[in-house]
């Protein structure tokens, strides 16, 4: 494997432990939705993040021998790369569609640069994840409004969730070496150069539901470096219990 | 599964391809047009049936009750002339 095969693995494998963290924590409202019809919308949501999970696992696999299921389900904590503020506990309703928010956001600006990725896989993925994110951002931009415009009691809970997730957002952001080496190559896309867009766009929304920029001023980061919070382990212990019982099985 | 009596029911009617007609699915609960059309589209076209969809809030739809069948329909029965398979079409007329 070429230093660039080598950088790509690694590359896919955080994107796919991205979206495979963040399509478990979506599942887990299957069945604790607040409605029926919400249940099936956000199990739908978390199922594209499982596809996406599973078409960037396998890119990286081909390159690195690994099985979509080994990458997934035998990894520990330290190994996964995914950001922080996916693998946060669900919360209450308006704290998980106020992070979808953050991250439609994000991810439609993302997605739309990443399609011009040099690498052919890559951009392919990149191209079938943009509509999908599309119809998530509709959904999260207008939940974002109908809490923000609801009740006292929905804006004050998607107001907590803003003021919570704001210090986790810049990990969105930041470009280590892996990325900047693949982005001179012109296979990564560059999140960097997306926050000025990004916040933007945010604040209009967040604004525009009558909520409150949050000035919080700490931030963290560390899921690129496998630094991870107390939250990933439960996680990953509900999410691989079955290959970690039974190595190796398969339906 | 609380406050599920405040939201209004809505009927959803898919069109499965063009040129077809936008037929009845079922129903489901949602706060407005714009949610009632996104659950619908959750719920009734994942498998790729949806060309496009209609939503209507069911209080706006008027229906007929089924007692009234008697004096909705059987009046035409006994008039045979009103209807199309009465009347003999030239062969040229192939399939009308």
């Amino acid at each position: 494997m070429n230093d660039t095969d080598s950088l790509l693995t690694r590359y896919a494998i955080r994107l796919g432990d991205d979206a495979m963290v963040h399509g478990q924590r979506l599942c887990e409202w299957s069945s604790n939705a607040p409605t029926l019809e919400e249940d099936l919308a956000l199990a739908n949501v978390a199922l594209d993040y499982l596809g996406r999970a599973r078409m960037l696992y396998s890119l990286a696999g081909n390159l690195c021998g690994q099985s979509e299921d080994e990458l997934a389900f035998t990894r520990d904590t330290r190994a996964f790369q995914n950001l922080l503020i996916l693998e946060l506990p669900r919360g209450d309703f308006a704290f998980t569609l106020v992070r979808q928010f953050l991250l439609d956001e994000f991810e439609h600006l993302f997605f739309d640069a990443l399609t011009a990725s040099a690498n052919e896989m890559l951009a392919a993925i990149a191209g079938k994840t943009r509509k999908e994110v599309a119809y998530h951002r509709r959904r999260s931009q207008e939940w974002l409004r109908r809490f923000g415009l609801g009740t006292a009691e929905s804006a004050r809970r998607a107001q907590a969730a803003l003021d919570t997730l704001w210090g986790y957002v810049d990990e969105m952001f930041a470009v280590d070496d892996l990325e900047a080496t693949l982005i001179a190559e012109g296979i990564a896309a560059d999140r960097a150069v997306l926050r000025a867009t990004w916040q933007a766009a945010v604040t209009h929304a967040i604004e525009a539901a009558a909520l409150t920029v949050p000035d919080t001023t700490w931030r963290i980061e560390g899921g690129r470096q496998g630094l991870h919070t107390e939250h990933l382990g439960h996680l990953l212990s509900e999410m691989q219990f079955m290959q970690r019982a039974y190595p190796g099985l398969s339906w | 599964m609380t406050n599920r009596n405040l939201l209004p029911l809505w009927e959803v009617f898919v069109r499965g391809r063009r040129g077809l007609d936008h037929i009845h699915v079922g129903s489901l609960h949602a706060y407005d047009a714009e949610q009632a059309l996104e659950y619908a589209r959750d719920a009734y076209t994942r498998r790729g049936e949806g060309a496009s969809i209609w939503v209507v809030e069911s209080r706006h739809i008027t229906a007929s009750q089924e007692a009234d069948a008697e004096s909705f329909y059987d009046p035409m029965d006994d008039k045979p002339y009103r209807h199309a398979t009465y009347y003999k079409l030239p062969d040229a007329v192939d399939n009308m």
